[in-house]
This record gives structure tokens, sequence and C-alpha cells, in this order.
């Protein structure tokens, strides 16, 4: 099981005939993701690797039946893309984009709630839920089918844990990177509760960075919600205040926003934090242990 | 990106705020002409990217343009929290009446702007938060609606209660919302917005931050960008596209992807070492990326040795390998090389690199380890 997408999502890729869109939906596809078709305004007709590209997402949807679309497109038209596609009637929207100011990201948000899209990014690698698909640029080698819930800020740091835990023998339900940005669409929160009422994950790696508060937010989530076990790794405990560091998303202001603040809330509210990404299976032995015993 | 207050306060000027007469002078004879040709007293400040310039000598009131001109010159001379003073705002001097405070600054958590009046102004307003919170009056705003004119006169009514000054006080707070939206700002603040004693409403100091993903469709603010203010490796990172912030430690990194990157410092940190900095070589790196890397960690004089971590996605490692390769033949470094190549192609890179016979790590926290080891071992000539 997993959440957001599975086995029967099918995909369109805007963006598809540019270089980062082209490779990525040939990689998808090799993964065994349903990519049924892509679109880049004036290029309807032409294929990618036997993908069909269409001029628009409409034309995409009623052609295809797609219902969920990555995009990659440039910052300056990422935006028009994204009401594209909701206004196409997409239900799942995973915008890989970097680099779209934080105002736009305002304005779309409330857009996408009235149609009832969900956004998963900007700034962000998309997800997998293994064995079933990929929507997003996860590399698909490092995965596998298993019980845990991984949702991150980040997309290296992830795939350095996801691939810890696959060496020590976890498997992942659905692995979701949420994006770096100060304004994205789907949260922490969101994605904890997805977890927590999906059937096939049994324990969640929350894996978050400085600035802002969403770690914060998540931490009195799982307390109040939260029945499954959730471990969390924090980055950027030596970031000076003040300095973006890489994501437009992780900057100390004001003093709000550090590690530490972060570890602390999340401690409190019952969920261990690894020092290191590789200590993460380890925790969730322990956590996963301490479940199987009181099972028993 | 930071603005400088004269930067900042030109923004508003032209957006139609009322700032006191003057303008930015390089040298102490600038600040003399400014000075004669307001005919008044001025205030001389000093335009770094600090906060409490006051409280550390960096703004002062001189009588006449001589007087300026000798506070400019020791205000140039100054370094401030490490910033050197290379500009002073000199503008004619107001007889303040009261102080308030306007603020915008987008809120991640509700996602929209909102706008922080108090009348409580001239002070840190983090300060009044913490010590008269009931001082700050706030308003979220629809960013799909705008602000409407009656939500900035509630506003201002919280700061005047004379019906002209109140009007005045509107009148700053919509402008500066629209200075705050079309400049694409993450916080503009006027503190202290002022009354004079002949009842004008006046923005006495400005700050303005900018959201660096909209300056792309900003290019007149773009080129407000102050390359003298930063560290000159920071913008030459900034050139070839690398996220780099410059740290005080030992330990060089050259990370793939700004999580891992910032979790690489901290296990830095961690395993008792020090970080030299932070650094981003980005998603689809090619090997001029890891070149110009090498290059800046290389020219910082306090690293002792350099981590290069790569978890590779989209990366692929051999890339990444043959700009390391490069880069040992055009800079032959002097320090301990440490490297960690995992995930896309990581054979082919390893083939590359076989004959270079640099220290090699498996895991993270082994690569880790490895560094601050070297880093403390002198090399051997």
């Amino acid at each position: 099981m997993s959440i957001f997408i599975n086995c029967e999502t099918r995909v369109v890729v805007q963006g598809i005939t540019g270089r980062d869109g082209s490779f990525h939906a040939q990689q998808m596809k090799a993964y065994g993701a349903a990519v049924v078709a892509g679109v880049t305004p004036g290029k309807g007709g032409a294929d990618v690797a036997g993908i069909p590209v269409f001029n628009s997402v409409e034309e995409a949807v009623a052609a295809s039946g797609a219902d969920t679309s990555v995009i990659y497109v440039p910052p300056a038209f990422a935006v028009d893309a994204i009401y594209e596609a909701a206004d196409a009637g997409i239900a799942l929207i995973v915008c890989i984009t970097e680099g779209i100011p934080a105002n736009e990201m305002i304005k779309v948000l409330p857009h996408l709630h009235a149609a009832g899209a969900r956004l998963i990014g900007p700034n962000c690698p998309g997800l997998i839920s293994p064995g079933e698909s990929k929507v997003g640029i996860m590399p698909g080698a490092i995965v596998k089918p298993g019980p845990v819930g991984v949702v991150s800020r980040s997309g290296t740091l992830t795939y350095e844990a996801i691939w810890a835990l696959t060496r020590a023998g976890f498997g992942q339900s659905t692995c979701i990177g949420i994006g770096g940005d100060p304004v994205i669409g789907t949260s922490f929160i969101d994605c904890l509760e997805a977890f927590e009422n999906d059937p096939g994950t049994e324990a969640v790696v929350l894996i978050g960075e400085i600035g802002g508060a969403d770690e914060e937010a998540a931490a009195a989530f799982i307390r109040q919600h939260m029945s499954k076990p959730v471990v969390a790794f924090i980055a950027g405990q030596t970031a000076p205040p003040g300095k973006r560091m890489g994501h437009a998303g992780a900057i100390i202001q004001g003093g709000a926003g550090t590690a530490a603040d972060k570890i602390a809330a999340l401690y409190k509210a019952g969920a261990p934090v690894a020092g290191s990404p590789t200590e993460l299976p380890e925790l969730l032995r322990q956590v996963m242990g301490e479940r199987a015993m009181a099972a028993v | 990106m930071k603005l400088h207050e004269y930067q900042a306060r030109r923004l508003l000027a032209d957006a139609g705020i009322p700032v006191p007469e003057g303008d930015v002078a390089a040298t102490p004879a600038e600040a003399e002409a400014i000075a004669r040709r307001l005919g008044r007293p001025v205030m001389v400040k000093a335009q770094v990217h600090v906060g409490g310039r006051g409280k550390a000598g960096g703004v002062k009131c001189a009588e006449n343009p001589a007087a300026a001109k000798m506070l400019a010159r020791a205000i140039l001379a100054m370094e401030l929290k490490g910033l050197a003073v290379r500009r002073v705002l000199v503008t004619a001097a107001e007889q303040v009446v009261a102080e308030s405070y306007v603020g915008i600054i987008l809120d991640r958590a509700t996602k929209k702007p909102v706008i922080m009046v108090s009348p409580a102004g001239g002070v840190e307003i983090e300060e009044v938060a913490a010590k008269t919170p009931e001082q700050i009056h706030k308003l979220h705003v629809d960013p799909v609606v705008g602000l409407r004119p009656y939500q900035a006169r509630n506003l201002a009514y919280k700061l005047y209660r004379d019906p002209g000054q109140a009007r005045q006080a509107a009148d700053v707070i919509a402008k500066l919302y629209d200075v705050f939206w079309n400049a694409d700002a993450s916080l503009a603040e006027i503190n202290p917005l002022i009354a004079n004693a002949q009842g004008e409403v006046i923005a006495l100091d400005a700050k303005i931050d900018i959201d660096d993903n909209g300056l792309y469709r900003r290019p007149h603010i773009a080129a407000l960008r102050d390359l003298e203010a930063e560290a000159p490796t920071e913008a030459e990172a900034r050139a070839a596209d690398l996220s780099y912030v410059k740290l005080d430690g030992a330990i060089g990194c050259i990370v793939n992807g700004a999580g891992l990157a910032m979790a690489t410092m901290d296990l830095v940190k961690r395993y008792g070492g020090e970080p030299a900095n932070f650094l981003d070589i980005g998603g689809s790196s090619s090997p001029a990326k890891v070149v110009s890397a090498m290059k800046i960690i290389l020219s910082d004089p306090n690293v002792q040795s350099v981590l290069i971590n790569i978890f590779g996605g989209i990366t692929r490692c051999d890339d990444v390998a043959k700009g390391i390769v490069d880069a040992f033949e055009r800079f032959d470094p002097t320090v301990p090389v440490v490297i960690r190549l995992t995930g896309t192609n990581e054979r082919e890179a390893a083939a590359i690199l076989a004959t270079m016979d640099l220290p090699c790590a498996e895991t993270l926290d082994d690569a880790v380890k490895k560094a601050i080891a070297l880093a403390q071992t002198p090399v051997a000539v």
C-alpha cells in the first residue's frame, strides 16, 4: 500500500520535450509508472520515447485519462503550468521546478484548494511508491517495497536516508519529498495524516531542516493524532542565522526556525531524532520493536 | 537578497511614500555637499547589512556641512559587526513627535502576507513583541484580493487618533503593500514611521529583503545587489550557479543537494570538526561546477581538508569524478581531499578516480571522520 500514488496512477508530464522532462519521463516509465501523456505547447503530435505529446493538459487528459501531472518547466512558466493542470481536472500535481517566487505560490494555493487539487512541491524531488509508481526524480534503484513511510523537505538527503533504510532491510510504502521552498502545497502534516490512514504504512521517517515552523507543527500533530511511530532527522544544526542555506525555505530568521527548536519539539512529541541519517534504521528498529512487543 | 536603507527608501519614494530629503554618499566630500544642499541639520547613517547601527555608533546627527563631512569620514572608516561601511546616507534631520512601526512579511504558516503595525516604533519589533505584545496589531491579507483601503485605514487608526495623520498613515501602509508585492519582497519594514512637528507622516528608516526567486523578473531590483557587501567567494559561487555560505571551520565541504550539504556540515561538527562552508553544487551537476567548487573551497586559507560527498540521483558520479580529475590538474591541492561518491554511475566514477589514489569512503559517516582525521595530520611533502 502507499499514499498519493499507486499502480493505477496515470501520469502526464508537463514540459516533456525539455531536457529534464524527457529524461525523467523515460526514467519514470522504466520504473513502471504509467506515463500516459506529455505536454509541450506547440509540440502536439510528437512523441517522446513512445509517449504521445499534446499541446495542452486538457487535450492530454481527454486523450489519456491522466489523473496526475508532473511539472518540469522553468520557473517563469511553472506557475501557469500548475494553474493549467488544476483547471484540466488533474487531482495530483507534482512540481519539480525550483525558483518560483513565493508571492506566486500564495496566490495559486487557494485556487488549487477550490479546484480540489493537491500540489506537491514546488522545488521537490516528487514521490515514489516502491514497486507501484514513481512521479518525479527520485532514483528507483535505492528503494524497495515495505512498511516505512518517508517524508522530507529535501532531495539527496532523503535518498541518503532511504538508502540507509533499504540496506538495513526496511522497505518503504511511499517516499515523498515535499519541497525546500517556504510556501509549498503539501505539508508534513498532510503526509503524516495520509501515512496514519494507510494500512500499508507501519512507521514514518520525517526529515526536516531549519527554517519555518513546519516541523514544530508536525510534532504537535504527531503527539495528538499519530498512533504509528515516527522517527526523525533535522538538518542544519550548524547553519548560521540569517543565511539562506541553498533551499529558499532553509533560513533562520529572527532566532526562529532553528534545528534545536525542531529537535526539542519532536522529542517532546515522542518522535526520537537521529544524530545522523545512517542511524535512522536503528531508531526504527527500536520504535517498531517496542510496538511489536506491545502488541504481544 | 537584502537591500541597503538608501536603496529601500528609493523604492518607497518611487511609490509615493514621503521620506526625508537626502542622498547617499561614498566620500566625506559628497556627504558635505549633500548637507550643504539640504541647508539644515542632517543625519549621517552607515549603510551596512546589520541591525542596531545606531547603538554601534553608525548613525549620527550633524548640525552643519562641516560636521557632516567629519562624521561621514569617521563612519566610512568603521567596521560594524565585521562589515566595512562603504556608503553613508545623508538625510535632513526631522523633529520626531511620534514614532510607530509598519512592517510586512510573508507568513509561512498562513501562506499570506501579514501586515504588522505598532504605535511603539523606533525599537526592534521583536523587543515589542516580547515585552508588550498588545502593542502589535496584525492583519493577514488575502493575496488574491490584495489589501483593501478599509483595511489600511483600520490599521492606521491603531497608530494615530488624528484623522489627518491616520489618512497619511493609511496611504503609507497601502503603498508599502504595493512595494512589497511588486518587488517580490519577503520583508518590507518602516521603522520608525514618524509624525514630525508639522504633523507630516514620514518614513524615517526602511528595510527591504527580496525573495531571490523573484529576481529573474525584477531586473531593476536584481541590479541593486551590492557585491562588495558579501564575501568575494560568495559572489564567485553565485556566478558559477553554486549555493555557498562561508563559515569559519577547517573542513571544506562539496555536496550535492542543500539538505545533504547541511547534514554533512552537522556531521562534521558531531564528529569533532568544524565545517568551513556550506556548498551545494545542485542537481544535474556538470564537471565544470565541480571545478568551480574546488577553486572556491581551495581559496579559503582556513581549509585543512576537503570532503566531497555526492549521492548520485540525477547527479551522475562519473560527471563529478571527471570534475575532480580536472580540478586536481588545474589546482594541484596541497590539502587532503576525501571522496565519497555513491549512486548513479558510481562504478564508472571509481574507474576514473582509480589512478589518483585519493582517500575514499563508502558511507557518509566514514567520509566525515576521515576528512577530520586528515585535517589534523600534516601533509607530507
